[in-house]
């Protein structure tokens, strides 16, 4: 079957350059075009073009873009703020890591007209800490860029100052959540906020905030180039423009697949080459470890925020993790809850403790020692986590282990009737039984 | 609330379980259920906190307008809206299930040591565990242990595994206390309370984290496995230590004090104390107590005897004598009003004062004149743009005051000075600032609150009294003990006879004549504590003294020699430095084996019952009365009741006041060189009679140190942790020095602590000293 819907590459499409994490190799690419343009333009236009254009954050909520940054209240005689959530540690995703390895400019580039658009003089990005190898490469970035005048005073002769601040993180999953970031990023433990009140009113030091992931801003400089129109061409109806999506684990060919939103699994499969020789899609995850599974009746669910939204998931980041059939459903879902219970922050009851308890569970479960019972207790604690604590990430700790079990149950009970794990767990991985 | 203040706040109604109710905009949905009478089981949710919304036990489904929130929301996070109509777990099954699941999460990692546990029998995570729960755990992994218990100081222990992380007590410690020195650490399943690497939690108010712990994961290390809740009677009680005025709550186990819990007053301490009135009554049970009656015999030493005979012996030692009366500042407005009586028509004289601690003639005239018809209070705190303070340590002389003034700094940004010149650690945490009394500006909003030590610089009183009329400001004046604004209310000073009549008008003492049954008062002022003491020591116009719960190294290093020569009855609870030269002992009750009353800094009284009630010990008052008829001069006050009726029935006086004649300020003495100015104050935690005993409540005693300025320190060739030497004429003290924001004339050091007691040894608690490198 021949892909009806076809690579885009926008933010990728230097990708393949050797220089193309370069000041200079931007530059050639027409990099900090769009800024300039920008810089002539009115920031409440900035902010309509950006609306106009139906960009959604990449982030994996979906929010509207231009929606966000309009809830800034301007004239307000305060500081605003934009911080670039690039603390990406989802199990499964990892699209901003090589962006911001392959084309930081672009991220700064769409720094400077997001925060030109939200009146913010100060920026930030917040880079998960275990990447060094981005950080160095975005310290560069920003070091060139303040260089170049794009950053610093009076950007471009236009009157408009911006500072850059890259922070690093200190590992911790939970700061990927919005009010966490700026907690961690304030000095005080990561820890999510109670909110009203909203980043938009007060978020950074109090200070009317917008939190974008690192790939919504850098979709910002294509947009203001090519026009609102150009992106809202592309994609489907309430999901516009292209975006990336990273196929990872059992397919011939893993990596970032840049294309419209509204392609289908079947269509990217197609283009890495498949799953893995000899194997068949068992289960997938459409956006990463805290969306519900999928499984090959799901291929041609199109994946924008509808779509997969309509078929019992999330598009979150679009990390599109694929297993075959030699992968264990309940080691899976034991591996991912080990991920949680290790990341919970600890301050509510029902992730702090369910994730605990979860994982105890399912060790007990992937062990053979558990019953039809306890798939029932299994799915009730989920039950009494799921949307009982105080930010999404329990959401995402339960939803593994309910879709597995209802897509796998079976397989479940197996290893009850098997006495353990029915699987041989080398045969999942990419080695060779023997070099084990 | 005011009846204005209900006019200005828009009201939201909304619907709980079919019940409409009616609250103030703001109001958080939780409070909204408690005002219908619907309990939302919590944790984490306190009214005094800001809300965390982190145990997530109260969920309530909610909808607004037709619209229903997806999931269950924390009703201690949401505030009604108008249109909104919440089901909780009386009428939602969601709710219900989602409550049941918290708990039986709650629990998985909970140890069930309730047997053991101080706070079974009184746990909310117990009871809601029994009310909202599901009575049996599914939950069959290990759970989690720690090492038991972490002294996070010396009086609160941690027991980590009990812990159900709601944040209270550190919520407490940052946003009431202002002393965040514990924090949460660590995540997920394995976040715990901790202090920082080396810091205990040193507050003032640790103990009220103890008490806030709704499992027991805080215990206090006094009462640890001492009670068991249900065996204790509790009484409610008023706080013997300060003029705080906080409502207590005692409890008693077979007639003995084991804990002490602030009580609840919303206008006063709210529902906090200081460490100091929890954990401050070891003197209560102390051996140190005076059990019977005692009589001086021909050998010299004090003999137990019976009521009859000791009472026959002051009678006797009295008999031709002048004899003046020494009231410490700890009375019961009840014993006060006995101490007065007494003096005027036993002893008919008014030779008597309250102050056993520096005074003067201005602070007589100004606490007779000003000071007793003053109302400012804890309300004209909240409502100020600015306090004033003069000669006056809100943190270490009344903490409950400072708490007030704490939470207003933390919610609306209120300005803070000080007449002192040294910024304390509390008043740090007020961002309290330096401003001289000629030249700081005040509005009609502010407040000034006037410390007892304002005494001791002449002056200073007048000045204050000046600022309040030229600015409008609020006045108010704090003592540091409990009981001297009652002592000043009955009379118990040489210038006022009960309810504030001037003892110089002839129609205020006709007006307590009459009252009192007798033909006339003694018509001159009476002496004040120096008068007193040098009458017996020095002119021998005194031959004879009442001494009641005086500590004569509180007013002076040599106030104990001038009882010597004279006939001494002391009235007091514990054996002391009176009690040791005294010809009577006559033992008294203390505050829980009686009735009485104590009227705070704000004039409000509070009253409380006897929380021993088969104590055996007698009131002041009621020994007063004894001596009185035995001396055929009767006062009729056999009771703490009848004189509550006859203080009731007196009224307050409504001719003129006394009068205050201003004094000058005098002109601050310049140093130089190796001199200093010496400034100091006492500690709330310090070497004072009522914390005998109690040594984990010492353990959090700030460290004495002398505070000096950096450039004191740069001229003396000291960095922090160096020991210098303090001299006066009679004697020195060396302690460490900690480089603090002071004038760079001046040093301070604690008045009454370890290492630092400067009446004994300075002899002075102000003025000029001498400072060395040690």
């Amino acid at each position: 079957m021949t892909p009806t819907t076809k690579l885009m590459p926008v933010l990728s499409a230097t990708w393949d350059q050797d220089d193309s994490f370069t000041l200079e190799g931007y530059t050639r690419n027409k990099g900090y075009a769009a800024l300039k343009k920008a810089l002539k333009m009115q920031p409440d236009e900035v902010i309509q073009l950006i609306k106009d254009s139906g960009l959604r954050g990449r982030g994996g909520a979906g929010f509207p873009t231009g929606n966000k940054w309009g809830f800034i209240p301007q004239g307000d005689g305060k500081e605003h703020y934009l911080v670039v959530n690039a603390d990406e540690s989802e199990p499964g995703t990892c699209k901003d890591v090589p962006l911001m390895m392959a084309n930081p400019h672009v991220l700064v580039e769409g720094v400077i007209i997001a925060s030109y658009a939200i009146r913010a003089n100060h920026a930030f990005i917040y880079v998960r800490g275990e990447v060094v190898h981005v950080v160095r490469r975005l310290q560069q970035a920003i070091e060139d860029a303040y260089k170049a005048g794009h950053l610093g005073k009076n950007i471009g002769g236009s009157g408009f100052d911006l500072e850059l601040t890259l922070h690093v993180g200190a590992g911790a999953y939970i700061c990927g959540e919005e009010t966490a970031l700026l907690d961690s990023l304030e000095g005080f433990r990561g820890q999510p906020r109670l909110r009203p009140p909203f980043p938009a009113i007060a978020g950074l030091y109090a200070k009317p905030t917008v939190v974008n992931n690192v790939e919504s801003i850098a979709s910002v400089p294509a947009i203001v180039a090519n026009g609102a129109e150009w992106f809202s061409s592309m994609g489907t109806e309430k999901s516009k423009g292209v975006t990336l999506y990273s196929l990872s684990g059992h397919v011939t060919h893993p990596g970032q697949f840049e294309a419209p939103l509204g392609i289908t699994l079947r269509e990217l499969l197609e283009m890495a080459g498949g799953v893995r020789a000899g194997h068949q899609l068992k289960f997938w995850t459409p956006g990463g470890s805290s969306t519900p599974i999928f499984t090959a009746e799901h291929l041609d669910v199109p994946l924008d925020y509808e779509g997969v939204s309509a078929a019992g998931s999330m598009l979150g980041t679009k990390a599109l993790q694929i297993f075959d059939e030699t992968t264990c459903i309940v080691r899976a879902a034991l591996r991912w809850s080990e991920f949680y219970k290790h990341e919970s922050c600890g301050k509510c009851t029902p992730c702090r403790e369910g994730t605990w308890w979860l994982v105890q569970m399912l060790k007990d479960l992937e062990a053979g020692k558990g019953t039809e019972a306890d798939l029932e207790k299994l799915l009730d604690v989920c039950d009494n986590i799921a949307g009982r604590s105080f930010c999404a990430l329990a959401d995402g700790a339960v939803a593994p282990i309910i879709s597995s079990l209802k897509h796998f149950r079976s397989e479940y009970i197996a290893h009850q009737t098997n006495g353990g794990c029915p699987f041989d767990p080398v045969a999942s991985t990419i080695f060779e039984k023997a070099s084990l | 609330m005011t009846p204005e203040a209900l006019t200005e706040v828009e009201m939201i109604t909304v619907v709980i379980d079919g019940f409409e109710v009616t609250v103030p905009k703001g109001t958080l949905v939780i409070r909204a259920a408690e005002k219908l009478g619907i309990q939302i089981p919590r944790f984490c949710d306190h009214p005094l906190l800001s809300p965390a919304g982190a145990c997530r036990q109260c969920l309530v489904d909610i909808e607004i307008n037709g619209r229903a929130f997806p999931k269950p929301q924390a009703s201690c996070t949401i505030p009604v809206e108008n249109g909104m109509i919440v089901k909780t777990q009386l009428t939602s099954p969601v709710a219900e299930k989602a409550q049941k699941g918290i708990m039986e999460l709650l629990l998985i990692n909970h140890p069930l040591d309730c047997p053991v546990c101080d706070k079974g029998g009184e746990c909310p995570l117990q009871n809601q565990a029994m009310s909202n729960g599901q009575g049996v755990s599914r939950y069959e992994g290990v759970k989690r242990t720690y090492e038991k218990p972490v002294a996070i100081s010396s009086q609160v222990l941690l027991d980590r595994e009990r812990c159900v992380l709601c944040a209270r007590c550190t919520r407490f410690s940052e946003e009431i206390a202002g002393d965040p020195f514990i924090t949460l650490n660590e995540r997920g399943a394995l976040q715990q309370v901790g202090i920082y690497e080396k810091d205990p939690f040193q507050s003032y108010y640790s103990g009220n984290t103890v008490q806030i712990c709704p499992v027991g994961a805080l215990t206090g290390a006094s009462y640890r496995f001492r009670a068991r809740p249900f065996d204790l009677i509790s009484v409610d009680s008023a706080c013997e230590h300060c003029a705080s005025g906080c409502a207590m709550r005692t409890d008693i186990r077979r007639g003995k004090t084991l804990r002490r819990l602030a009580g609840d007053d919303a206008l006063v301490n709210q529902e906090w104390n200081c460490d100091k009135g929890r954990w401050a009554f070891k003197y209560l049970t102390s051996r140190e107590r005076v059990a019977a009656p005692m009589v001086r015999g021909e050998d010299g030493e004090l003999h137990e005897t019976s009521w009859p005979e000791a009472i026959a012996a002051v009678v006797a030692g009295l008999a031709g004598k002048r004899a003046g009366v020494l009231v410490g500042g700890r009375v019961t407005r009840e014993d006060a009003y006995g101490y007065s009586k007494f003096a005027r028509v036993a002893l008919k004289t008014n030779d008597i004062d309250f102050r056993a601690r520096a005074h003067s003639v201005e602070e007589a005239e100004f606490l007779s004149s000003t000071a007793i018809s003053l109302h400012t209070n804890y309300l004209d705190i909240d409502k100020a743009d600015q306090v004033y303070l003069v000669d006056f340590e809100p943190e270490e002389e009344s903490p409950i005051v400072f708490l007030r003034i704490y939470k207003q700094v933390r919610k609306r940004g209120i300005s803070v000075s000080t007449n002192a010149p040294i910024i304390s650690s509390g008043n740090h945490k007020l961002k309290a600032v330096r401003a001289d009394i000629s030249s700081v500006q005040l509005t009609e909003k502010s407040v000034i609150l006037v410390g007892e030590r304002a005494a001791e610089t002449a002056g200073t009183l007048s000045a204050a009294k000046a600022l309040a009329e030229k600015s409008g400001a609020k006045l108010a004046w704090i003592s540091r003990r409990a009981g001297e604004r009652a002592a000043l209310e009955m009379g118990v000073i040489g210038n006022l006879l009960p309810g504030g009549r001037p003892v110089s008008d002839a129609a205020a003492r006709v007006d307590m004549a009459t009252a009192w049954g007798v033909k006339d008062l003694p018509t001159t002022a009476g002496r004040d504590t120096t008068g007193i003491l040098k009458a017996l020591s020095t002119d021998k116009s005194l031959g004879a003294v009442i001494v009641g719960g005086v500590d004569p190294m509180d007013i002076s290093s040599d106030a104990l020699t001038s009882l010597l020569d004279s006939f001494v009855v002391s009235l007091e609870i514990s054996h002391s430095a009176v009690t040791a030269i005294a010809d009577v002992v006559l033992p008294v009750a203390a505050v829980v084996e009686k009735r009485g009353t104590f009227v705070d800094w704000t004039g409000k009284p509070r009253s409380f019952d006897k929380a021993i009630a088969d104590a055996l010990t007698r009131s002041d008052v009621r020994i007063l009365s004894m001596i009185a008829d035995a001396m055929g001069a009767p006062i009729n006050l056999p009771t703490v009741s009848a004189t509550q009726r006859e203080i009731e029935s007196l009224g307050v006086w409504d001719g003129a006041r006394a009068s205050f004649t201003l004094v000058a300020s005098s002109a601050t003495p310049t140093v130089s060189g190796s001199e200093a100015m010496l400034y100091s104050y006492r500690q709330l935690l310090d070497l004072g009679a009522l914390q005998m005993g109690e040594e984990n409540l010492a353990g959090t005693a700030r460290a004495s140190v002398a505070r000096i300025s950096a450039a004191r320190a740069t001229a003396l060739g000291v960095v922090d942790g160096d020991s210098v030497k303090i001299s006066s004429q009679t004697g020195s003290v060396t302690l460490p020095v900690l480089i603090s924001e002071i004038a760079d004339e001046f040093i301070w050091a604690p008045r009454n602590s370890v290492d630092s007691q400067l009446i004994p040894t300075l002899g002075i608690t102000h003025g000029s000293v001498t400072v060395v490198k040690a």
